[in-house]
């Protein structure tokens, strides 16, 4: 019992990780006022960059750097049509969505010619999981040996950067002037343009902020989780990590508990796949998959808590004359 | 009232039209990319969707669902409201007409069958818009969200009925038994045919016809009654039309109700015309196509139609492709759509102030000429 309740914990940081990463990429765009429906757009193309330079110069480094890159340059096309030209944030999000989905197998399939896959990546060109010290030597220590080097120790270094990053985001947000008007060009842009701060390149910013994270969510995905880019391997996670924003009311650390909570039923769904459960019987998968979005709508009804986003999020700022 | 510096004209059909253009340029470039000649491409494209009767055919098919989804997504859009669901909207559609053909295909004929299953398709989409559409009203949650998640949710719940539920006795495969011929869709040459025409074999069918009484009855909606007006007023300006007496919130669920209806009759196209079967994920992501059609539609019922043939176009033209080129497969084609989405929507303002600016400039080259003539 103890042994798989510590396996499923595992399986649950290992799903929560990317969610994080995409979740709180989330908070910095809808925080400065950006509604980002494009999260899993940007998943997806920068899985595909990570895993398609990874194969090809053999270093995962350069995979990393290759999917921030992507990410955050169409980060910058989302700016360029909502920033810019004010155009509808949710029409470029689907667009967005759309042109990482076709890209990404056109490209893969002319590169590759796998249908669309990159070839599987070796050990070297792969995030691989670090032991963490004494990990072995406690393994046979009872509760607490399991515990460390099962559940602590033995993940790949981007799991643990996901779970570091959440007090940095948190520091950015609410003890940085940076973040402070962050914040305040998502509640009232006019405030912030009265005391003279650009809210449009302060939006880019955040874009940005978002974009690496995004980047390294889809590296993680192509280049950690799993040994290469398939078509769709995104699968629903930007929108999950989109479910957890709101679910976490936009605030770094509920924002973690959000995706650890939606990782954790990820990971049960796998667990309980054909169990049979005492007194309930068995529970078809695909009410626990639905869970993290049936809580979200929920929650945004207000029947269990209430989520209110930032004020002005989703409305193009016109600098009045 | 009208402040724009631009002619009519110009910003009805000059501006879209140079937004395609852009979105087909970029295409283009993408084509090249591939190594695909982008004009050997679009000739395949044309002839394989409109040079043979089998062709048209499929394109006019592909442009049903575009026409019921564009529709869906336009009468929301008059009101303000991103309906952003109709993916799953149509799934659940296709639900209720699956279940309607199922259980009524051995003992009614045709003709009692249609009006059951359009009205199960529509009342079941229209029922999967009406959660998000009522907490959107009373709860003030965001249309965008709820509708994405039910979309999710939409397709799980197929998934486990199609799983445990609606498949045959005893086989794996997660697909209905196929409708019997009573409850299938006349195809379109069996219906040029009552007439003493010959059409080929396609998989275009009666839908086509109802998805333009569709448009018909959208116009007459949106452009003819009082509701029409409500709804426009509230897309415009919803505190005006608060103050000017409209029900806000009965109206957000009435347009959803529509919306989701308009998604759902989709399914008769895909699952009791093409499909005669139920199966999993027949919506195929016509639903989020939808919101292209109805950016380059303007809003219009006439310019839904016309976008739905150009998409139309695209999807049986990249289908045609695929065969002739190999680098490309139909994912080039959700690459195209996309930048089309892009530029015709979320780009669509970034003409504007250039042709505003050539407007004036021209305007004031004209003034000096005037003044001369007036002096003279």
């Amino acid at each position: 019992m103890y042994e798989s309740i510590i396996l499923i914990l595992d399986a649950t940081l290992r799903v929560s990780a990317p969610l994080i990463l995409a979740a709180l990429a989330g908070l910095f765009s809808e925080r400065s006022g950006i509604v980002n429906i494009a999260l899993e757009g940007k998943i997806l193309a920068s899985a595909f960059a990570a895993a398609a330079t990874a194969s090809i110069t053999g270093s995962v480094t350069l995979g990393l750097l290759a999917a921030m890159a992507t990410s955050v340059l169409l980060a910058m096309l989302h700016g360029f049509a909502c920033i810019t030209h004010r155009g509808d944030q949710i029409v470029s999000g689907v667009a967005i969505n759309m042109l990482a989905a076709g890209l990404t197998v056109t490209l893969g399939r002319y590169w590759f010619g796998l249908g669309g896959q990159t070839p599987p990546l070796s050990q070297g060109e792969r995030f691989t999981s670090i032991t963490l010290p004494g990990a072995d030597a406690i393994a046979d220590v009872p509760v607490i040996g399991l515990l460390y080097s099962e559940l602590i120790s033995g993940h790949n270094i981007l799991v643990y950067l996901s779970l570091l990053i959440v007090p940095v985001c948190w520091w950015i947000i609410f003890k940085t002037r940076f973040g402070l008007r962050l914040r305040a060009a998502g509640e009232n842009p006019h405030a912030v343009d009265t005391a003279g701060i650009s809210v449009a390149w302060l939006r880019y910013r955040a874009l940005i902020c978002a974009g690496i994270l995004t980047g390294i969510a889809g590296a993680y995905l192509s280049t950690a989780h799993s040994a290469g880019f398939v078509p769709n391997m995104s699968a629903g996670k930007g929108y999950i990590a989109l479910a957890a924003l709101i679910f976490g009311k936009w605030k770094p650390v509920p924002v973690l508990w959000g995706c650890l909570l939606f990782g954790f039923l990820d990971a049960m769904a796998i667990r309980l796949q054909g169990a049979e459960l005492p007194f309930i019987g068995e529970i078809p998968v695909q009410a626990i998959e639905i869970l993290p979005y049936v809580l979200t709508v929920l929650l945004l009804a207000g029947f269990i808590g209430r989520a209110v986003g930032p004020k002005s999020i989703g409305v193009p700022y016109v600098k009045s004359r | 009232m009208n402040d724009s510096k631009i002619p009519a004209w110009v910003n009805i059909i000059v501006l879209p039209l140079i937004n395609i253009l852009f979105a087909f340029a970029f295409s283009a470039i993408i084509f090249i990319a591939v190594d695909v000649n982008p004009i050997e491409a679009a000739k395949t494209m044309i002839s394989g969707a409109l040079g043979y009767q089998e062709g048209i055919g499929y394109t006019f098919y592909y442009a049903t669902n575009f026409i019921f989804t564009g529709l869906a997504v336009a009468v929301a859009f008059s009101a303000g409201l991103f309906n952003i669901g109709g993916e799953g909207q149509a799934y659940i559609g296709g639900l209720g007409v699956g279940l309607a053909c199922l259980g009524l295909d051995h003992t009614l004929p045709f003709w009692a069958i249609l009006p059951i299953t359009m009205f199960a398709s529509m009342a079941f989409g229209a029922l999967w818009a009406f959660i998000p559409a009522y907490l959107q009203a009373y709860r003030g949650s965001h249309i965008v969200i709820t509708t994405i998640m039910f979309n999710f949710i939409a397709s799980s719940l197929m998934v486990y009925l199609m799983v445990n539920v609606l498949n045959q006795k005893g086989q794996m495969a997660p697909v209905s038994r196929v409708f019997e011929s009573a409850a299938v869709l006349p195809g379109f040459h069996e219906i040029v045919g009552w007439f003493g025409l010959s059409f080929s074999e396609s998989p275009m069918n009666l839908s086509f016809l109802i998805a333009l009484l569709c448009c018909v009855l959208v116009w007459l909606l949106l452009w003819r009654t009082r509701w029409g007006y409500a709804i426009r007023a509230m897309g415009a300006s919803p505190s005006a039309a608060e103050y000017g007496g409209i029900n806000r919130k009965r109206l957000i669920i009435i347009v959803m109700l529509i919306s989701g209806a308009l998604s759902g009759l989709l399914s008769l196209n895909e699952v009791q015309g093409y499909g005669q079967q139920l199966k999993l994920g027949f919506v195929a992501g016509y639903g989020f196509t939808g919101i292209a059609v109805c950016l380059i539609g303007r809003n219009h019922p006439f310019g839904i139609i016309l976008a739905s043939v150009l998409f139309g176009i695209l999807y049986q033209g990249g289908a045609e492709l695929s065969f002739d080129f190999p680098n490309i497969d139909r994912e080039m084609i959700q690459v195209v759509q996309a930048l089309v989405v892009l530029f015709s929507g979320a780009l669509s303002l970034m003409l504007v102030k250039p042709t505003e600016r050539l407007f004036v400039y021209l305007d004031a080259k004209k003034k000096p000429k005037n003044q001369l003539a007036a002096e003279a």
